[in-house]
């Protein structure tokens, strides 16, 4: 019997990735994570060369970086979500994403696996999208358009038809409640 | 270290989603570097990105985009992935100066070109691309008060040492003011040092009355 949940598979895969530079196993997280990286990519205004490109590149990431995944500090999906920010990030402007490589930095060499890092990990991945799922339609629009398509806060105002300060209250209430709601799940 | 204001759960959102403006990402990212509360906080936020990225709509490849990739992957070798014990030297070196912030002045506040702006206040300048807003560090001598001041957008101050307290509160090393465009303040230094904070503003922040004009360059492009 193979591992119960999606996390657990994709934390067998990285782990063969990262340790046995497995190829096949690779391969499953591409099919997996590739198609909706694009995605997101294009979501975000890119071209489809642009998102094919960037799909690439966040998928070698994953491939040369797999042995620094660490599994206590969040789920694999949410360790390709960072790279494929930042691989957006480094693509659209000239300053680096070194002010976010440098928060890694500091977090791997100092910090203590936190609460909220082992009640989103193992087996309650699926905890993050029941959480999301309670939001007030409202809030889940806003929190949606600004991870699944990168868009920027100006941006979901002016799509919304909203003040901007609108939508960063929408944002504080969506993650006071999120945080709440996982808590309550815990 | 003990520190008492943070990062508004707004801007924690967009830092996580790669939407803040690169001088404001900077004094986001120094304040990480030096609380770990805001560095898990930062972390659930990820974990919604993550999620989001397992729901994304699957958008068909580019035919043989896996060989292509695969063939990458053979041109690279083995190059391995840098063991984390390594990183471990340079989070904690630079002393007053979080990582971040050691990318662009180095790891000493002291030996820093300050140029004086008004008697008691220097400041030095932090070039940087693709800004929109400015990014700068203020040293401000014990004692001294900075005018009170709307904002024109944004602001956003980490202190790196002594202290200042204002209608907020008191603000010492750590603390970071997150304010937006509405907040007016008047900080007075409190500490026997200078504070020195770093400061990024989206807009020129705008001084009251025909003295505080005079305060200006102090933010002033
Ligand atoms: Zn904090
Ligand atoms: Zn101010």
């Amino acid at each position: 019997p193979g591992p119960k949940t999606d996390q657990a598979l994709h934390e067998v895969l990285i782990s063969d990735v990262a340790v046995h530079r497995d190829k096949s196993a690779f391969e499953t997280l591409f099919v997996r994570f590739g198609p909706r990286i694009k995605g997101m990519m294009l979501g975000s205004g890119a071209s489809e060369d642009l998102a094919e490109d960037l799909m690439q590149e966040v998928m070698l990431t994953v491939w040369r970086k797999a042995a620094l995944y660490a599994p206590e500090r969040g789920s694999v999906s949410t360790w390709i979500f960072t790279i494929a920010r930042n691989a957006r990030i480094d693509r659209i402007r000239r300053q680096p994403v070194q002010p976010y490589i440098d928060v890694e930095t500091v977090s791997i060499a100092c910090d203590a696996p936190s609460a909220e890092a082992e009640m989103i990990t193992g087996q309650h991945g699926e905890m993050v999208r029941d959480a999301i799922d309670q939001l007030p339609l409202e809030q889940k629009t806003v929190i949606e358009m600004a991870f699944i398509q990168f868009m920027p806060q100006s941006e979901i105002a002016q799509k919304l038809g909203l003040p901007i300060g609108t939508v960063k209250s929408r944002t504080r209430l969506a993650y006071k409640k999120l945080k709440e709601n996982l808590e309550e799940l815990r | 270290m003990s520190i008492h204001h943070h990062l508004d759960d707004a801007s924690l959102m967009r830092y996580a989603t790669g939407d803040l403006d690169p001088a404001f990402a900077v004094v986001v990212a120094s304040h990480l570097a030096m609380c770990e509360d805001c560095r898990h906080a930062v972390h659930l936020a990820e974990a919604v990105g993550g999620d989001c990225l397992e729901h994304a709509p699957a958008a068909a490849l580019s035919n043989g985009s896996f060989e292509r990739l695969s063939r990458m992957i053979d041109a690279d070798g083995d190059t391995d992935a840098v063991p984390a014990a390594r990183h471990r030297l340079a989070a904690n070196a630079g002393g007053d100066v979080p990582l971040p912030l050691q990318n662009l002045i180095g790891q000493s506040l002291d030996d820093l070109p300050w140029r004086r702006v008004v008697p008691g206040v220097q400041r030095h300048r932090i070039e940087m691309a693709d800004t929109n807003g400015s990014l700068f560090l203020l040293k401000i001598g014990s004692g001294r008060k900075i005018p009170e001041h709307g904002h024109g957008g944004t602001e956003m101050t980490l202190i790196l040492r002594g202290s200042y307290h204002d209608e907020m509160g008191r603000f010492a090393k750590g603390d970071i003011a997150d304010l937006d465009e509405h907040v007016e303040h008047q900080p007075l230094v409190d500490s026997d040092e200078p504070c020195i904070c770093l400061v990024a503003t989206e807009e020129p922040t705008r001084f009251k009355g025909v003295v505080s004009r005079l305060m200006q360059p102090l933010v002033g492009i």
